[in-house]
């Protein structure tokens, strides 16, 4: 009878185990990192030979949601451990769950996407880029081995970005 | 000999000639690059005419008794405007009585979101109560001389006998979010420094916002 027991307990804590593992693993997955700049910075101070790509965008602006799927594609052509992409989204903190998270699910967004919970947007700015109006979208091209820095202001051009995405990082995947 | 003279001469006016056509081209060039960016501090602004909500015309030079405008550039799509539109009025409040009221600006063609008609400015500025003039860019030639490039964009001028010098460009203040949580009120620290006589501190702040929308592009 106790060894009974304590198979059902064992059985129990066994099953909540892998659905807490389960569960975690999902809310992690949909939830969308709220980020301050240091986080940014970080990723910015990284010498590394990996491209990093800053692409700053937000739900409400429709040049940026038409530029989206552009740099979504982006993201899966070029190897992770070459071109690393972040999506950072200058969205409101309390639509991180609601609009922002509606418009990732929808459109697919597999790209590492930050949210940016920094409103003093003076202070940060001229961080980025001395020649940021504050516009979005905007993207910063950076490789700290190659010493390479490009910013985009606006959308970019399809192709010329593309180019210099080659040129910052000579391998991929499909070709 | 003398021809020789002559001929370094020629050669020696010529070069002056190029140089300084080539200097006159360089500043025609930079003159436009400053225009496309729009005025800088302490230029003069040149004043406007546009159609107000209530259906009137609003120039700066209309109100003879002010020290000076707060220059809004808004509208009624972006979100970044909506969360500043009650500081706005509250700006407007505050100042206007202090010889520093707001004029609101729509910079937006209408076309590009029906949300900015020029109907749906009227909407809203009835339903909120609006006690400032909400003004239609419609030839976006204004927003243009501003070198606005996006909403909501902030432009303190001071008036100087006839004319209006500006003093700020930037954002309202440090938190679009979270009114409760700003410390730092750009706009009303700058009207406070013009009012006490002062020269403005930090006359330039950036800021994120929406995109103005030009027609044809």
């Amino acid at each position: 009878m106790r060894s009974r027991n304590l198979v059902i307990r064992i059985g129990i804590i066994f099953v909540c185990l892998i659905y807490g593992t389960c569960f975690g693993a999902y809310s992690q997955n949909k939830k969308v990192e709220i980020v301050k700049f240091e986080h940014l910075q970080k990723v910015l101070n990284q010498v590394s030979d990996t491209t990093v790509v800053l692409h700053f965008w937000a739900t409400w602006c429709r040049p940026c949601m038409e530029e989206l799927p552009f740099f979504e594609e982006l993201n899966t052509t070029y190897n992770p451990q070459k071109i690393k992409f972040i999506l950072v989204s200058m969205d409101f903190v309390k639509d991180a769950e609601t609009s922002l998270k509606n418009v990732l699910e929808r459109n697919k967004i597999k790209s590492k996407v930050v949210l940016l919970d920094e409103p003093d947007y003076n202070s940060w700015i001229d961080l980025i880029d001395k020649e940021w109006s504050g516009t979005i979208p905007a993207t910063l091209v950076l490789n700290s081995n190659l010493r390479k820095r490009k910013f985009y202001e606006g959308k970019v051009n399809v192709s010329t970005f593309s180019d210099e995405l080659k040129k910052m990082c000579p391998v991929t995947i499909q070709n | 000999m003398k021809t020789y003279t002559k001929n370094i001469k020629t050669i020696f006016l010529l070069g002056i000639i190029l140089t300084s056509l080539f200097g006159f081209t360089q500043s025609v060039d930079e003159n436009r690059q400053r225009a496309d960016k729009g005025y800088a501090i302490g230029d003069v602004v040149t004043d406007f005419k546009l159609k107000s909500t209530s259906g009137s015309f609003v120039s700066m030079a209309d109100n003879r008794s002010v020290k000076g405008y707060i220059i809004v550039f808004t509208c009624n799509h972006c979100p970044f405007s909506k969360a500043y539109e009650s500081r706005v009025m509250a700006l407007d409040k505050k100042f206007a009585s202090q010889g520093y009221p707001v004029i609101a600006i729509n910079p937006n063609d209408p076309s590009a979101y029906e949300e900015d008609s020029f109907e749906n400015m009227q909407a809203v500025a009835k339903a909120k109560g609006y006690t400032f003039p909400y003004l239609q860019d419609e030839s976006q030639l204004t927003s243009k001389a501003f070198g606005v490039s996006r909403t909501p964009s902030v432009y303190v001028v001071k008036k100087e006998g006839d004319k209006f010098i500006l003093q700020y460009i930037g954002g309202i203040d440090d938190n679009t979010q979270d009114a409760n949580a700003v410390t730092k009120r750009y706009v009303e620290d700058a009207v406070n420094n013009l009012l006490a006589g002062r020269p403005v501190v930090g006359n330039f702040t950036k800021t994120v916002g929406c995109a103005v929308k030009w027609k044809g592009v």
